[in-house]
């Protein structure tokens, strides 16, 4: 049979899951990398995070919202999926999605965002004319009181919903990792690492999103970028990096070294098939690469100009290796047979439902929500334009 | 069975009580089937299996499964005499057609008949995310057509490769044990159409069925033990080699 080697059930020669089941764990890791690097500022007082801080948090929310997309995309009957909150089974980690991203969506994100956001959508419905004031009077939700005290409760409020939002997060991504590392059937999956390697990914892949923007922002709108502020986000980079890295090995290492049943074929596999997307793109290129150029930052005194380009370089790996974690996870998970005798190939179409174009449709889409976000709520500091006195404009 | 006019007039009666439930198409849950009296497995007989593929034939007739998929299929194993870790096996069309004949070679040579192994602890009823696939009450796995999201969680959560998305309903299909017709007291389609008798319905929990005696006396097995679903499908004579 084309695209088959060996033996496989006959049932397993069609992957189930997709591209965009790709996308999914990539998007809902980014939403929970960016809330915790705002949580950094909000809860663990590290001030110099502060430029990113409303960035991360519109970031978190863009992404969010198109999270569930592919999931509704790849459901054979997706006119059925409002059923996962009416009778959930409660056996199932997939029912809780609904609920998992309702709660992380309603109860942290959005009310964070609102509260921190209040006494300027106060101040624009005030002082802005037509359809805006009418929008930004509707955002205020009638509560127009910006006094001190009333902003001091949103402040207390909105520490409070970054606490709860620690753990929202973590729970947003883990139980993602979840869904793949509880199934015994697949031993490519199968692994009580995967909740805690998904979650330490979602945090190298989220921080070095918000980076990336915090930085391209700025040279889009000609400010200064804070080099303290890309510095220390850069530095937890390395660090939440090393303990990404580190538990990927475990992983690795554990598997050859019980080298079970399962193990002559996901070798197999690893040098073939996933050679490219695993061993080059993932490792070499999206792990190690970065965390050597990280490294170097933390130990050369290198100039601003090198900072932010070996910065800007990082960012770009690391997102192209989580993804490609994101694809060997899922789409890895599917190449050999549960029999272990042989491999499938997986087929993506072009421009299908479940396809390429359809895919990269879905990335752009985040950018596209962002873009409207930062335009509605600007993340920038209201009074000033952003540029810090005595610093280097972007380049 | 001689069914004596004696026996007839004690039948007629639950029949004539039955059939409005066969007509409704919920033969289940007629007065004279009791889901609490069975408990629903199948034993395979695989010394016995000749690899025809009547049971696949029949199967996709008799439930009208697209092609390119399967309910059931029958694999060829071909294990060396020094090699039994990696066993050869082939499946053309699930077996449907028979198979070629085998490659000359020292080794063994024997067929598999698969199946869904209706697990009492199945893991892909544990995933579902709605509970559209279920354990019935007398023991068979089964899905609701009309309930499910086709999200693919049980296809994959499956060790045994035993489901599959039906193209033309974009929901999870797999072996119902021909639901529809033991519960009207017939056997399935693939024992029925077994010229062996290699395959054989069985209810675990009627104490007169022939399975518990097979079972105390034959060497059984069932696939990957290790998963521990507690599947339903006996394999006497299993070799080392399947998986």
């Amino acid at each position: 049979m084309p695209g088959v080697d060996g033996f496989m059930y006959p049932n397993e020669i069609e992957l189930q899951w997709s591209v965009l089941i790709v996308l999914y764990p990539f998007l809902t890791g980014l939403v929970a990398g960016a809330f915790i690097l705002a949580s950094l500022e909000r809860v663990f007082q590290v001030e110099a995070v502060k430029p990113t801080y409303r960035l991360a948090l519109l970031t978190a929310l863009s992404f969010l919202l198109v999270a569930p997309l592919p999931l509704q995309l790849h459901l054979g009957h997706p006119e059925r999926s409002y059923e996962m909150y009416l009778t959930p089974h409660r056996t199932s980690a997939m029912a809780m999605f609904g609920f998992v991203y309702l709660w992380y969506l309603m109860a942290v994100l959005v009310l964070e965002i609102w509260l921190d956001y209040r006494r300027q959508i106060v101040l624009l419905s005030q002082s802005s004319t037509g359809w805006k004031r009418a929008t930004y009077s509707v955002m205020t939700l009638g509560s127009t009181n910006i006094s001190e005290r009333a902003l001091a409760i949103d402040e207390k409020a909105g520490w409070l919903i970054t606490v709860i939002g620690i753990p929202s997060a973590f729970l947003l991504h883990g139980y993602v990792g979840f869904i793949f590392g509880s199934i015994k059937a697949n031993p490519w999956w199968s692994t009580p690492l995967m909740p805690v390697v998904f979650i330490f990914s979602a945090m190298v892949s989220g921080i070095a999103l918000v980076v990336l923007l915090y930085m391209l922002i700025s040279w889009a709108r000609r400010q200064v970028i804070d080099m303290r502020c890309v510095d220390t986000v850069a530095r937890y980079l390395f660090y939440i990096f090393m303990i990404d890295f580190s538990l990927e090995m475990l992983d690795l290492i554990h598997r050859i070294y019980e080298a079970d049943e399962s193990f002559r074929s996901l070798d197999f596999m690893v040098h073939s098939k996933l050679y490219l997307s695993h061993i080059v793109v993932q490792i070499a290129l999206g792990t190690i690469a970065p965390i050597a150029l990280l490294g170097l930052t933390q130990v050369a005194k290198l100039s601003d100009i090198a900072r932010k380009r070996i910065y800007a370089t990082t960012g770009c790996l690391t997102l192209m290796g989580i993804f490609a974690m994101r694809w060997n996870v899922v789409i890895g998970g599917q190449l050999f047979s549960k029999s272990f005798l042989g491999y499938t190939t997986y087929k993506m179409g072009l421009v299908a439902r479940e396809g390429l174009l359809m895919a990269i449709l879905l990335t752009i889409l985040p950018f596209a929500i962002l873009w409207v976000l930062v335009k509605v709520l600007p993340p920038w500091p209201e009074a000033s334009s952003g540029s810090i006195p005595d610093a280097e404009p972007a380049r | 069975m001689n069914i004596t006019r004696r026996h007839l007039l004690l039948l007629l009666p639950a029949a004539s009580v039955a059939w409005k439930y066969v007509l409704a198409g919920t033969p289940e849950a007629a007065p004279n089937y009791k889901l609490s009296e069975h408990w629903w497995g199948m034993l395979i007989d695989l010394p016995k299996c000749i690899g025809c593929g009547n049971c696949v034939r029949a199967c996709q007739a008799e439930n009208d499964v697209p092609d390119g998929y399967f309910r059931t299929w029958v694999e060829r194993y071909h294990v060396s005499d020094y090699d039994i870790e990696n066993p050869q096996v082939d499946s053309p069309e699930g077996g449907k057609k028979g198979f070629p004949p085998a490659k000359d070679g020292k080794g063994k040579n024997f067929f598999v008949p698969k199946m869904c192994n209706h697990c009492a602890e199945s893991p892909c009823t544990q995933v579902c995310p709605v509970g559209a696939t279920f354990v019935s009450q007398d023991g068979v796995v089964l899905v609701d057509p009309k309930y499910c999201l086709g999200c693919r969680y049980c296809v994959q959560a499956c060790p045994y490769g035993c489901r599959f998305i039906n193209p033309r309903t974009n929901t999870a299909e797999k072996c119902t044990l021909c639901y529809h017709r033991i519960t009207k007291g017939l056997t399935t389609a693939c024992c029925e159409n077994c010229p062996t008798g290699a395959r054989q319905l069985a209810d675990l929990r009627n104490p007169a069925d022939p399975i518990h005696e097979f079972l105390k006396t034959h060497s059984v097995h069932v696939l990957k033990p290790s998963m521990a679903t507690r599947a339903k499908v006996y394999y006497n004579e299993l070799d080392g080699s399947v998986r």
